[in-house]
C-alpha cells in the first residue's frame, strides 16, 4: 500500500471517530443508554464499512493507473527498440551500400591573361576539373578508393587523318591521327589499401606520388589562388600518379607525428625530342599502356606533430626517365611546410630535378630547349585567413594570399632562363567546401615569352 | 553518422582501435561508470543537432554516463570516408578531454594524438554552437579534424539537454 493511501486512510478514520464522539458528548445530560451506543456504533460500522471501500476503490485506481504507467513505459521501450532496429536492419541488409562512399570535387575557371612580350592573349573560360570519388570498404582492414576526373568540360574528335603509310593494308595506331577539343578523362587514383597493423598500411594501384602539397591535397577549397602554383606543375608535375605499390604508416608511438610513404612504382617516360625534350609534365604516362621499363622509388618523412603544422621532405630516384631510349636516371628532392595557426597561414616549398647528362648531344644538356639535366622552383605563400560573420551580411571566411613563384626548367644552361610569377588575390569560402576565387598575376623574368599577366577568377567545390 | 554505441556492444574490432568505448568510459569514471543513461531526441534539440553536424543524427534516443556535473559520451562522426569514433568527457559544460577510439580513415589519422586533441580541453560551446576557441588544423587532415570539432560541439550541446547539466 503507498504512502499516500495509508495517510488517507488514518485521516478518515480519524474523522470517523471525532464524529462518532461528538454526538455522543454534545448534547449529553446524561450517560446514553445502552440501546443509543448500538445505534451510534451500527452507524459507524456503516460509515467504516463505506469509507472502506472508498479506499480499496482508491487503491484499485491507483495501482492502475501505476500499472497504465509501467505498461506505456514499456510500450514507450519498445517501439523505440523496434524504430532504432528497423534502422539497423538496412545497415546490415545494404551493408555494401553502408561501406561505398561517393564524393567529388570541380573548378571553373576564367583567365584574363595577356603577354605584352609575345602578344598573345588569354580570355577563356574553362570547367578545369570534374571529380567523381568512389571508395568501398570491404572490412575493417581492406578498403578501395578511386576518382575519376573529366578535364576541361568536352571531349570529342573534331578531326580524323588517316593513312595507310606502310601499305600493309591495315591502318595502324600511329597512322591515325586524331583532333579533339581539350576534354580528357582520367583515372586519378584507383586503389586498394590494406592495414598491416594499427599503423602500418600497404597500398596497391594507381596512386599518387607522395610530393609536394597539391599532389595529394588539391580540392579547389584547400588553396589559394584559381590555378595552381607553377613550381608544382612544372616542376611536381601535379596531379601526378604512377602505378604503384608500397607501404604507408605513422611512427605511432615511437615517435608521435612522424609519419612516412615509401613506394616502388612506375617512372615518367620524358620525350627526347623538340621542345619538351625531357620536360618533366611531359614525361607523365598517365598509366594507359605506359612503358615499363625502368621504375622508380620514392619515399617521403612528413612531420605533422603540431597543430598547424605539416612538414615533409621527399625524394625520388628512377633509373632511366626515357624508359630506355637514353638511360637518362633522374633524381628529385623536395621540401615544404605548410603552416597554419588561427588565421596566419604560412606556405614554402622547394623542389630539383636533377638528370643524368646522357649521350653527347641527345641528353638532356642539348636540343632544342637545353640545360634540362637541372630543373628547380620554390614559392613562398603567406596568407591570412578570417571570419566574416558578423562583420558583413555574408556568411562564412574570406582569406588573402600572396605567393611568389621562382623556377627554371633548363637551369643547366649558362643562360638566364629563371621565371618568376606572383599571384595576389583573395579567396571567399561562404561554406568550408565552396570556394570562390580572385588572384591577379604577374609573370617576369628571363626566359623569353614569360610575361603571361592578368587576373583569374574561380569558382570550386568538394563533397564527400 | 553519429552512433549511439551504447545501445548495442561497447566492444570494437577495427584496425585503428586505440581503446574499447566501455574503458574509456570506466576510465572516465575513476573505474567505477554510472549506469548508463538516456537522452532522448526531442524536436529542439534535433533542431540543433542540425545546426552543429549539418544533417539529422538518426537516432531517437543516444546512450551516455553521468554523475553529478559530469558526463560522458561516444560518438561516431565520418571524416572522408569513415566513422571516427571519439569518446568525449563533459564537465560542468566544458570539454574535459576528448579522445580518439577508433580511426578507420587512410588520412588523417594525427586526431588521435594529444597535441591535437588537447586543444579541446576546456573549450566550451558559444552563441551559435560553435565553440569559444580556433582549433588549429592539421594539414591533409581537414576532413577529420572538422569531425571532432563537430563532435565536440555535439557532446557539449547534448551534455546542455542531459540529467547532469547543472552548475554551468
Amino acid at each position: 500500500m503507498s504512502r499516500r493511501v495509508r495517510v488517507f486512510e488514518w485521516g478518515m478514520m480519524t474523522g470517523l471517530l471525532a464524529t462518532a464522539v461528538v454526538p455522543l458528548t454534545a448534547g449529553a445530560a446524561g450517560p446514553p443508554s445502552a440501546e443509543e451506543m448500538w445505534r451510534v456504533i451500527q452507524a459507524q460500522q456503516k460509515t467504516i464499512d463505506e469509507l472502506k471501500a472508498k479506499i480499496e476503490q482508491s487503491e484499485g485506481r491507483v495501482r492502475s493507473t501505476s500499472e497504465r504507467v509501467d505498461a506505456a513505459e514499456e510500450k514507450v521501450e519498445a517501439t523505440a527498440q523496434a524504430v532504432e532496429a528497423a534502422e539497423e536492419k538496412p545497415r546490415t541488409a545494404a551493408s555494401w551500400a553502408e561501406r561505398t562512399r561517393i564524393g567529388g570535387y570541380g573548378e571553373l575557371h576564367y583567365n584574363n591573361l595577356d603577354n605584352d612580350e609575345t602578344g598573345a592573349e588569354k580570355d577563356e573560360v574553362d570547367f578545369h576539373r570534374f571529380v567523381i570519388y568512389l571508395g568501398h570498404e570491404f572490412n575493417d582492414r581492406i578498403r578501395f578508393y578511386s576518382e575519376l576526373e573529366f578535364e576541361h568540360a568536352f571531349l570529342e574528335a573534331t578531326e580524323v587523318e588517316a593513312e595507310d603509310e606502310n601499305g600493309d593494308g591495315v591502318l595502324q595506331p600511329d597512322e591515325i591521327e586524331v583532333e579533339r577539343t581539350p576534354g580528357e578523362v582520367e583515372l586519378e587514383q584507383a586503389w586498394v589499401e590494406l592495414d598491416l597493423t594499427e599503423e602500418h598500411r600497404l597500398r596497391a594501384g594507381i596512386d599518387l606520388i607522395p610530393i609536394g602539397i597539391l599532389n595529394l591535397t588539391h580540392e579547389p577549397p584547400t588553396f589559394y589562388g584559381v590555378e595552381r602554383n607553377p613550381v608544382e606543375t612544372f616542376i611536381i608535375p601535379t596531379t601526378w600518379r604512377e602505378a604503384a605499390i608500397g607501404l604507408h604508416g605513422d611512427l605511432g608511438r615511437l615517435a608521435p607525428g612522424w609519419s612516412y610513404d615509401l613506394l616502388g612504382h612506375s617512372g615518367l617516360d620524358t620525350p627526347t625530342e623538340g621542345r619538351n625534350a625531357f620536360r618533366i609534365r611531359s614525361g607523365r604516362t598517365n598509366v594507359a599502356e605506359a612503358p615499363a621499363d625502368d621504375g622508380a622509388v620514392t619515399g617521403r618523412i612528413r612531420y605533422t606533430g603540431l597543430p598547424g603544422l605539416e612538414a615533409a621532405v621527399s625524394a625520388q630516384y628512377q633509373s632511366d626517365v626515357t624508359q630506355g631510349d637514353l638511360d637518362i636516371d633522374g633524381t628529385l628532392v623536395e621540401g615544404h611546410i605548410d603552416f597554419r595557426r588561427g588565421g596566419i597561414g604560412l606556405r614554402a616549398l622547394a623542389a630539383r630535378w636533377d638528370l643524368d647528362d646522357g649521350p653527347a648531344g641527345l641528353g638532356p644538356e642539348s636540343g632544342d630547349s637545353p640545360g634540362r639535366e637541372s630543373q628547380w622552383g620554390w614559392y613562398i605563400e603567406p596568407s591570412y585567413r578570417f571570419s566574416i560573420a558578423g562583420l558583413t551580411p555574408l556568411p562564412g571566411e574570406l582569406g588573402f594570399f600572396v605567393r611568389y613563384n621562382q623556377f627554371d626548367t633548363n637551369a643547366g644552361t649558362s643562360a638566364d632562363t629563371e621565371q618568376e610569377q606572383i599571384n595576389g588575390g583573395f579567396n571567399y569560402w561562404p561554406h568550408p567546401d565552396v570556394v570562390f576565387k580572385f588572384d591577379v598575376q604577374e609573370q617576369f623574368g628571363q626566359k623569353p615569352g614569360n610575361d603571361d599577366d592578368g587576373f583569374n577568377l574561380g569558382v570550386g567545390y568538394q563533397f564527400y | 553518422m553519429v552512433l549511439a554505441l551504447g545501445a548495442g556492444s561497447l566492444n570494437i574490432q577495427a584496425g585503428g582501435a586505440y581503446q574499447q568505448p566501455k574503458d574509456f568510459v570506466r576510465e572516465a569514471f575513476g573505474g567505477a561508470p554510472p549506469e548508463p543513461s538516456r537522452l532522448w531526441i526531442d524536436a529542439a534539440l534535433k533542431a540543433q543537432i542540425r545546426q552543429v553536424l549539418e544533417r539529422d543524427l538518426g537516432v531517437l534516443r543516444l546512450r551516455y554516463w553521468g554523475k553529478d556535473h559530469r558526463t560522458a559520451w561516444i560518438l561516431d562522426e565520418i571524416g572522408k570516408e569513415r566513422p571516427i569514433t571519439t569518446g568525449i568527457v563533459v564537465e560542468n559544460g566544458t570539454i574535459e578531454r576528448i579522445t580518439v577510439l577508433v580511426f578507420r580513415e587512410s588520412r588523417g589519422f594525427e586526431v588521435r594524438y594529444p597535441f591535437f586533441t588537447d586543444q579541446f580541453r576546456g573549450a566550451r560551446l558559444r552563441e551559435g554552437l560553435d565553440l569559444d576557441r580556433e582549433i588549429d588544423g592539421i594539414s591533409g587532415a581537414t576532413l577529420s579534424v572538422r569531425a571532432l570539432t563537430k563532435l565536440a560541439r555535439l557532446a557539449l550541446l547534448l551534455h546542455d539537454h542531459s540529467d547532469f547539466a547543472g552548475g554551468r
